[in-house]
């Protein structure tokens, strides 16, 4: 199944040859965690600290327990901030 | 000490100045800056007094930590009634401006009357001198500047000034100093143009003294590891700045589109950070060249940019082709998403222009965005905005609008109005996306409840530097909580607006509370300061300070009925994202609130409350 993966800010340098607006689409198996597929890209998990699922947070105690969907899009930040 | 104890009390309709002494009682209960100004704007006018008048008063406030070794120690705040409100009005600024006021000796600048004709004043240590401002009324904040410098040959000068837009009275214009760094909010400076301020210029040349320098220097050092060693502030903030934000809201779905339309931007990549950093297509060079940082700040957020000389906008303007300030998050909104321009070099522009004129980009941009919809509603026509195709996303239609309300021209002139009075006029005043005449910064408040209660109630209308639940909501910091429920946040937002206030009547930044917490700051402020200033005593300052701020505005004639959001968000729901589905349930946390507070259930804050503190 395909999902979007979107890596910003720092963790732009995680993204695939091919990425284009920090995002590219990826092919996962069915069962996939949100964990794995950040691990499959190498994505340091004390970096990831704000990970949106579809746009709704996922705390990092579930982010190996979420499975993915086809569709889904997995936006990951480090500590960012502004206002 | 920390404080210089020295007020500058500027008589403008009969040329006097004076020096006074601090009111040290009132030093102790409402520490500086915000608090401190504010309490002397309220003991000295009338809540009701027309606020382009001669009857407000413009007082010019740094904090006690302002100009010191602290990190981010240099802040000063302009607070007055405002003139796009006509509630109470605090816009805080950074740059250089406020520590060089502190080392010339003074604690805050009292404006009062109006001048006869324009004038400059300035103020080099003990020496404060009106002159006469003929030569450079009707120019911009740059110019001005500029001018000053050469005038009196001193470049190390640092001037706050106004800009056209200022001049003539543009409802949100605002006060520009160092260039690029601005009391943005309120129309602080429509204020200053109607006192017939051009500008004001400091040189100090002596210190900041504070209690304990032994102290002080170990509380400020553990300050400032404390914010190296922090993610966000010692990573995050230089390397990205706010504008990070773009994707991070547009993702969480609340980032207000066209006018609030929508809650995604379908271009927030185009206008985000990463698309700052990236090199042009045009001309292989980004748009961002740098970070900066503004006196003693150890954080260096700001954004330092520079236009491609060849796009529409600066082509034959060599006064654009420099580096200046870049977009921050809520400019890189405001003019972009909620207009649906996606242009950066053309933003950039416009905010360019923003400060090269004085006005604030925020409700710059909201306005143009609540015009256009009046366009597309064919309640406003081509005819009535002189030609202008108003049209969401015209990039074309975003720059004119920006160069004739910098100046005050043509269709300008009602764009200056803001946007409640302007929709007011064309029979729509649901469409103004502002409480209390201010216009919503960045975040739609289907997609981050919380925020609805902290526009809602905010003292100087909408704003999110009142109470940037967004920090816990959206960015976990210091806790996360769920941007999409009511339950908890009345507490959270009270909580913010305490300490928001507390801080920002220190002289330092309020981005140090991304990784700082009152038992960080206190520590600085209790070395600077005589009194005893604990995290407790720290946080009940704030608490004064919100009331005392409510109790003007009711003064001025706000009641609850003025604690709303505009229809379109208590009753049209977002139509995508994580919020699909949902409005504001201000209803359900306003209530509460106003119990957390200590207020009636009419909002008034109960005798009981304003004895505890003592307002």
């Amino acid at each position: 199944m395909q999902v979007t993966l979107k890596l910003y800010a720092s963790l732009g340098t995680f993204l695939p040859p091919g990425a284009e607006r920090n995002q590219v689409p990826v092919e996962v198996a069915e069962g996939t965690t949100v964990r794995e597929l950040l691990d499959s890209h190498n994505v340091p998990p004390e970096a990831c600290h704000l990970v949106l699922v579809n746009g709704v947070f996922q705390a990092p105690a579930v982010r190996s327990g979420v499975k993915l969907k086809p569709g889904d899009a997995v936006a990951v930040w480090p500590p960012v901030a502004g206002g | 000490m920390g404080w210089a104890r020295k007020i500058l009390r500027v008589n403008l309709s009969n040329g006097t100045v004076k020096s006074e002494p601090l009111n040290m009682d009132w030093a102790q209960k409402y520490l500086g800056q915000r608090g401190l100004a504010t309490k002397y704007l309220v003991e000295e006018i009338d809540p009701k007094t027309d606020p382009l008048g001669p009857g407000n008063k413009l007082i010019f406030a740094t904090g006690p930590l302002t100009g010191t070794a602290a990190s981010t120690g240099g802040r000063y705040s302009v607070i007055t009634k405002g003139a796009l409100t006509n509630a109470i009005a605090c816009s805080n600024s950074g740059g250089y401006f406020g520590a060089e006021l502190k080392f010339a000796g003074w604690d805050m600048i009292i404006f009062e009357g109006k001048a006869p004709k324009p004038v400059y004043i300035t103020v080099v240590d003990d020496t404060c001198t009106i002159h006469d401002a003929a030569e450079i009324w009707g120019t911009s904040v740059w110019h001005t500047d500029e001018w000053i410098k050469k005038k009196h040959q001193d470049p190390m000068m640092h001037i706050s000034a106004i800009g056209v837009a200022g001049e003539k009275q543009v409802l949100y214009s605002c006060i520009v100093n160092d260039l690029h760094r601005a009391a943005g909010r309120s129309g602080v400076g429509a204020v200053m143009g109607s006192k017939n301020i051009k500008a004001v210029a400091v040189r100090g040349t002596g210190g900041v003294k504070v209690k304990d320098g032994h102290e002080f220097l170990k509380a400020t050092a553990a300050g400032k590891k404390v914010l190296q060693e922090n993610a966000v502030t010692g990573a995050g903030l230089p390397s990205f700045g706010t504008q990070v934000l773009m994707n991070v809201i547009n993702e969480a779905g609340a980032m207000p589109t066209r006018n609030h339309r929508q809650v995604q931007f379908e271009g927030a990549h185009a206008i985000s950070a990463e698309a700052m950093a990236t090199p042009r297509k045009t001309d292989g060079k980004p748009n961002l060249l740098t970070n900066q940082a503004c006196f003693g700040c150890t954080i260096a957020c700001g954004r330092i940019s520079k236009i491609d000389e060849k796009h529409f906008t600066i082509q034959n303007k060599p006064q654009y082709w420099h580096a200046s300030g870049g977009l921050e998050y809520e400019a890189a909104w405001a003019l972009g998403s909620n207009t649906g321009v996606d242009d950066l070099d053309a933003l950039t522009f416009v905010n360019f222009v923003c400060n090269e004129q004085g006005i604030d980009p925020i409700s710059f941009g909201a306005t143009v965005s609540a015009a256009m919809e009046l366009y597309d509603l064919g309640l406003l026509t081509k005819e009535q905005t002189g030609g202008i195709e108003l049209k969401f996303g015209s990039t074309e239609a975003l720059v004119k609008c920006a160069e004739l309300t910098g100046k005050a021209e043509g269709f300008g002139k009602e764009l200056g109005l803001g946007s409640l009075r302007l929709c007011t006029k064309y029979g729509r005043p649901d469409l103004s996306m502002s409480v209390k005449g201010q216009e919503f910064p960045a975040y739609d408040s289907r997609g981050i409840q919380g925020m609805g209660l902290t526009y809602a109630t905010s003292n100087r209308g909408a704003c999110h530097l009142r109470s940037y639940t967004v920090s816990s909501e959206i960015l976990g910091v210091p806790v996360k909580t769920d941007p999409l429920t009511t339950e908890g946040k009345p507490a959270l937002v009270k909580a913010f607006q305490d300490a928001t206030a507390a801080v920002d009547s220190t002289g330092l930044c309020v981005f140090t509370t991304f990784a700082w917490t009152l038992n960080d700051i206190a520590p600085q402020v209790d070395a600077a300061c005589e009194g005893g200033w604990s995290p407790e005593r720290m946080l009940e300052t704030g608490e004064r300070i919100w009331n005392m701020e409510r109790v003007f505005n009711m003064r001025a004639g706000f009641t609850a009925k003025d604690d709303n959001l505009p229809p379109r968000l208590v009753k049209e729901p977002a139509q995508t994202g994580p919020a699909k589905g949902l409005v504001n349930g201000l209803d359900k946390m306003l209530p509460e609130y106003y119990q957390l507070r200590g207020w009636t259930t009419d909002g008034v804050p109960t005798n009981e409350t304003l004895s505890r503190l003592a307002v």
